[in-house]
């Protein structure tokens, strides 16, 4: 089957809650679904919810959901019309989006060329600035040399962020405030960046002051049409890794928020975008913005969206890839409400150092404006193979304040015992002034006295 | 102590010592990655390295010998 027929049965590459939530939307349209699952993972529900569902191994990624010959394999054998990558894993591997395509199976995402293009930061800074994109001061070129990185430095000024050119995830950049802190940080970021992402090659880029990192939600179809969802606010951060995200921003102007909107449009026009893709802005105090990079996937945040336009994401990825248009234009589609999501981490509140474990008991009051996309239960094991993530919380109301409240009480009703988790954190930021304000940049959790790093 | 072992599953992302090497108490040895986390590990006495029992990028579960000393 080529690009563009109509998907009935997928596979899906990935595991947890996102395997589960594409399952759920699959069953919704009468799609089929395969699992592909690791030994640690045969008991999660996602193994046990879809369709089919095949162990491809044991856990370490690289023996199981990396493993892209034995899933191509499956998914042959299988006669799937389409594999949905998620997001991490092989979701951003061109690739493998190749293989998939080869094969003859519909790959749910861009065209390989795409996710190419904007995987590597040196080349999709490049393509936004031909096409009139803001992006951050920065070096623009890889440098192989500290000589090199710390003139560039010097004509941009310090503090700057030091960072793996195929690097993602928060994984691989280190803030440097002085000369003696790049010289301290270069080998060692280009032996992580070599050992993680398979290139040693780093760029040195302006740290902005008090940022704020808000994205911008797109989709694209393969008719040319492209349309944004709005904005994410996702500056409340750890380890350069987001936490807590929420839509609509509470810190930019409408004025603002209208040109970042217009700005991702072009951003995604620039690269032909097709299928969900979302363009990450760093944002100044004074609401200036710059490109960051294009994520070429769905984002684990994408609930946010979903729950502030009444739209399924999933559901636009599965019509987008069997050709068919965009459901809504741009003038169909409202924002209602306000939507946060908290990002369930099984790790200590205060150090963040991950507290892998059995989840003994897991349970929450189902209320209205209350969503739980949950990768485990109670009774299931949380793994130190894969992210720490136990579930997404995204809690709507008519108003942010709203929210915040409905939040209060989803936390103050949670029932999870067994392991550590970070919702005692939660509980703290709901009820920080400055969050409550909506006052708050990425420094935001560095810079609170309830979290140690 | 004789040896350092690993406090939890993970992938070897670094390794800041070598055999012959002097490390102090508190020194960070080596950095593990483990769900998606990077994490230090230190020595916890002073002593010689006499050998470094893991390579960047190998997988190590919970209680593995990392490091073994003189």
């Amino acid at each position: 089957m080529e690009r563009g027929s109509i998907v009935r049965k997928i596979l899906i590459a990935n595991r947890g809650e996102i395997a589960l939530r594409i399952i759920k939307t699959c069953r919704e349209m009468g799609i089929e679904t395969v699992a592909v699952y690791s030994d640690a993972d045969k008991d999660l529900p996602f193994a046990k919810e879809a369709t089919f569902a095949f162990n491809i191994g044991e856990p370490p990624v690289n023996k199981s959901y990396l493993k892209t010959d034995t899933i191509l394999e499956i998914a042959k054998r299988e006669k799937v019309d389409g594999i949905h990558p998620g997001y991490g894993f092989l979701s951003e591997n061109a690739s493998f989006a190749r293989a998939v395509k080869n094969a003859g199976i519909t790959f749910i995402g861009p065209d390989p060329e795409t996710i190419e293009m904007m995987g590597d930061k040196i080349v999709s800074r490049k393509t936004m600035m031909e096409a009139g994109v803001p992006v951050v001061p920065g070096s623009g070129e890889g440098t192989s040399t500290l000589e090199e990185a710390c003139k560039l430095a010097d004509l941009m000024g310090y503090p700057v962020m030091l960072k793996a050119s195929g690097g993602g995830g928060g994984i691989g950049m280190v803030r440097c405030e002085n000369e003696q802190a790049l010289a301290k940080s270069f080998d060692s970021t280009k032996t992580r960046a070599k050992a993680y992402f398979g290139s040693d090659e780093v760029f040195v880029e302006k740290y902005i002051q008090n940022a704020r990192h808000v994205e911008i939600q797109v989709f694209g179809d393969n008719h040319g049409n492209i349309v944004h969802l709005f904005e994410r606010d996702c500056s409340i951060q750890r380890r350069h890794q987001k936490v807590v995200e929420e839509s609509p921003s509470p810190f930019l102007s409408e004025q603002t928020k209208q040109k970042m909107y217009e700005t991702a449009l072009t951003a995604a026009a620039a690269v032909q975008y097709k299928n969900a893709g979302t363009i990450e802005f760093i944002v100044d105090e004074e609401e200036n913005f710059y490109f960051l990079e294009m994520n070429t996937r769905l984002q684990v945040e994408h609930p946010v969206t979903e729950q502030i336009t009444g739209l399924d994401l999933v559901k636009w990825q599965l019509l987008a890839a069997s050709g068919e248009k965009l459901p809504l234009s741009q003038n169909d589609i409202k924002q209602q409400g306000h939507s946060i999501e908290f990002r369930l981490y099984a790790e200590d509140p205060k150090t963040f150092l991950p507290s892998p474990g059995k989840l003994s008991m897991f349970e929450w009051v189902a209320s209205p404006g209350v969503r739980v996309d949950y990768g485990y239960v109670s009774g299931t094991t949380v793994s130190p193979f894969y992210d720490p993530m136990v579930a997404k919380c995204i809690i709507h109301g008519e108003t942010r304040l709203e929210a915040i409240e409905k939040a209060v009480q989803f936390f103050d009703e949670l029932n999870l015992e067994g392991i550590k988790t970070n919702a005692p954190l939660f509980k703290e930021i709901l009820k920080d002034e400055d969050f409550r304000k909506g006052n708050y940049s990425t420094a935001f959790l560095t810079e609170k006295a309830f979290a140690v790093k | 102590m004789r040896e350092i072992t690993s406090s939890m599953a993970g992938t070897v992302l670094n390794i800041m010592v070598e055999a012959g090497q002097e490390v102090t108490a508190g020194q960070e040895v080596l950095m593990l990655e483990s769900m998606k986390m990077e994490i230090p590990v230190e020595s916890e006495a002073s002593g010689k390295v006499a050998e470094v029992k893991v390579n960047v990028g190998d997988f190590v579960n919970e209680g593995d010998i990392l490091i073994v000393f003189e």
